[in-house]
């Protein structure tokens, strides 16, 4: 199992479109962002938060979501369309160990691309780390079940990496919009910020915008995001093929 | 090794095996031949423990490959048809890889050279050539040190030469005592190699037995092929002879039984002087054209 997860890594390492979006990609637009005059001035739309402090904390909700809708399925996909798993399958090795080995090293990614945005956003824009640990460790695990259920939905099926591909997009960018993603919440229609709250993802930035300014997380948020992983997590395994 | 009974497995759509029942011994080649579909794959599936039968019953080393998974995949070694590795895994990871997932492993340089991959030891999977993948499937299917290999048109892809080297290496595999079952539709293979031939079409056994007896059993006509000139009449007049037919000075002499020997003697005792003498044997070709003929789904 050791050396299946050291192989795993090894092979996530090498794709550089993993590697890319997985580690490095939230930060490089949390950079940008920060390029922009308007993310640095205090706003009263934001109560009273630079653009800068919401945009860090979106980020990381963002690097969750990257791995999990993204990444995973074209990879299990990928393993799924080329035998992988079916050669794996005829040995004393389990197929599902393979998964467990790759979840594994894609929550390492996770963990360092979060990482990332968070030390950028402190030396480059001075946004404090979350000021409630607590809160958002607990957003981080929530947020990552959550999301990496729905990526398990989108790769219960789907015959070949092309296709997680498409209906991962498909998944994925209209979660960015509800999120706040491309606007914060604040300047969406109230119907948008609505509908939001209901996406796994709008309730992960939520969650992590809280933890960063130590407000208590809202119950909402927390429902959401159990609700999520607890319905799309059985629908995964009960979808799941291993060909 | 492996004894299957009366398998029969059956898709949403078609029933993929009705009726197949056979038995591996221990140390020899035993090859599943049969045109395409018509349900080899599915049974050596089975077999391995891929599919679960919806009747009869299938046994590997006394152990049933379902129950027993566990064990028998200890044991058994296999090369899919349709498998692969990701691109970016090294040759040499992937052998570790895998060796890691058995009691007791085979050495993988070992294997790296038996295979002739020595050198491609750090290439990724992705850059290999067909012959080399190929090579490098059937050294994983042998790394867990198998007593049973299951190879699954193995040389399907490959150039002649290529599939000639490969068949002397799966004599060198069952010369280590490892038992093979070879599953493919190149009935040359199945004659140069196997010790035994099923013969399967449309998810039945339709012949079981040596590559020559199956020959045998199709083998009622011979063609007997000589330059030379040669009075039709003292051919034609041999009771094994059926016909003779002859373009220019090439004869063509049809017939059954001991033929080669019946038309010798008598072209000797006429003194008569012929060249380029051989005899044209059916072929596995010719057997299985004839066993599955018209049954090709």
């Amino acid at each position: 199992m050791k050396k299946m997860t050291f192989v795993e890594l090894k092979l996530f390492l090498r794709d550089p479109t993993a590697v890319f979006f997985g580690l490095f990609f939230p930060t490089a637009l949390l950079l940008l962002n920060g390029l922009l005059p308007f993310s640095k001035e205090a706003s009263e739309d934001l109560g009273g938060l630079r653009g800068i402090d919401i945009v860090t904390p979106i980020m990381v909700g963002m690097a969750i979501a990257l791995v999990a809708i993204t990444v995973l399925p074209v990879h299990v996909a990928q393993y799924r369309e080329r035998g992988v798993l079916r050669r794996m399958a005829v040995t004393p090795f389990r197929p599902f160990l393979l998964l467990v080995a790759q979840v594994a090293v894609q929550l390492c990614a996770i963990l360092v691309s979060v990482g990332l945005v968070i030390l950028v956003g402190w030396l480059a824009f001075d946004v404090s780390p979350p000021k409630s640990p607590l809160a958002f460790v607990l957003s981080l695990v929530l947020g990552v079940a959550s999301l990496f259920s729905v990526g398990f939905l989108v790769a219960a099926r789907v015959s070949t990496a092309k296709s997680a591909q498409g209906i991962g997009s498909l998944v994925f960018f209209p979660m960015l919009f509800f999120a706040g993603v491309f606007f914060p919440v604040e300047f969406m229609p109230e119907i948008v910020q609505r509908i939001g709250d209901f996406t796994p993802l709008g309730a992960v930035v939520q969650a992590m915008r809280d933890s960063w300014t130590g407000a208590s997380l809202e119950p909402l948020n927390i429902a959401v995001m159990i609700g999520m992983a607890l319905i799309a997590t059985p629908a995964a395994l009960r979808l799941f093929r291993w060909e | 090794m492996i004894e299957v009974k009366n398998l029969h497995k059956q898709y949403p759509n078609h029933v993929a095996v009705h009726d197949v029942s056979f038995s591996v011994a221990e140390g020899e080649i035993f090859g599943i031949i049969g045109p395409n579909g018509a349900g080899k794959t599915t049974t050596v599936e089975c077999v391995e423990g891929l599919r679960v039968p919806d009747g009869g019953t299938v046994s590997v080393l006394g152990l049933d490959p379902r129950r027993d998974a566990k064990e028998v995949r200890q044991s058994l070694g296999v090369q899919l048809q349709e498998s692969s590795l990701p691109d970016n895994l090294k040759v040499w990871e992937a052998l570790d890889l895998y060796c890691s997932f058995y009691r007791k492993p085979a050495n993988p340089d070992r294997l790296l050279e038996d295979w002739g991959l020595t050198e491609k030891r750090n290439s990724p999977f992705g850059k290999l050539s067909g012959g080399q993948k190929q090579r490098l499937f059937i050294a994983l299917a042998l790394v867990g040190n198998p007593r049973i290999a299951i190879l699954d048109e193995l040389t399907t892809g490959l150039d002649p030469q290529a599939r000639r080297d490969t068949w002397d290496l799966i004599e060198g595999i069952r010369d280590s005592g490892v038992t093979v079952v070879l599953v493919t539709h190149f009935m040359e293979e199945a004659e140069r190699l196997c010790d035994r031939v099923a013969v399967i079409a449309k998810g039945r056994v339709v012949a079981l037995d040596t590559p020559a007896g199956l020959i045998a059993q199709v083998e009622s006509t011979q063609r007997l092929r000589f330059r030379g000139e040669v009075d039709e009449r003292i051919l034609k007049d041999l009771p094994e002879v059926s016909e003779v037919h002859r373009t220019g000075d090439q004869v063509v002499v049809s017939g059954t039984g001991e033929l080669l020997q019946v038309v010798s003697l008598v072209l000797a005792r006429h003194r008569i002087g012929v060249r380029d003498l051989r005899l044209e044997r059916a072929s596995l070709d010719d057997v299985f054209t004839h066993l599955t003929e018209g049954r090709t789904s």
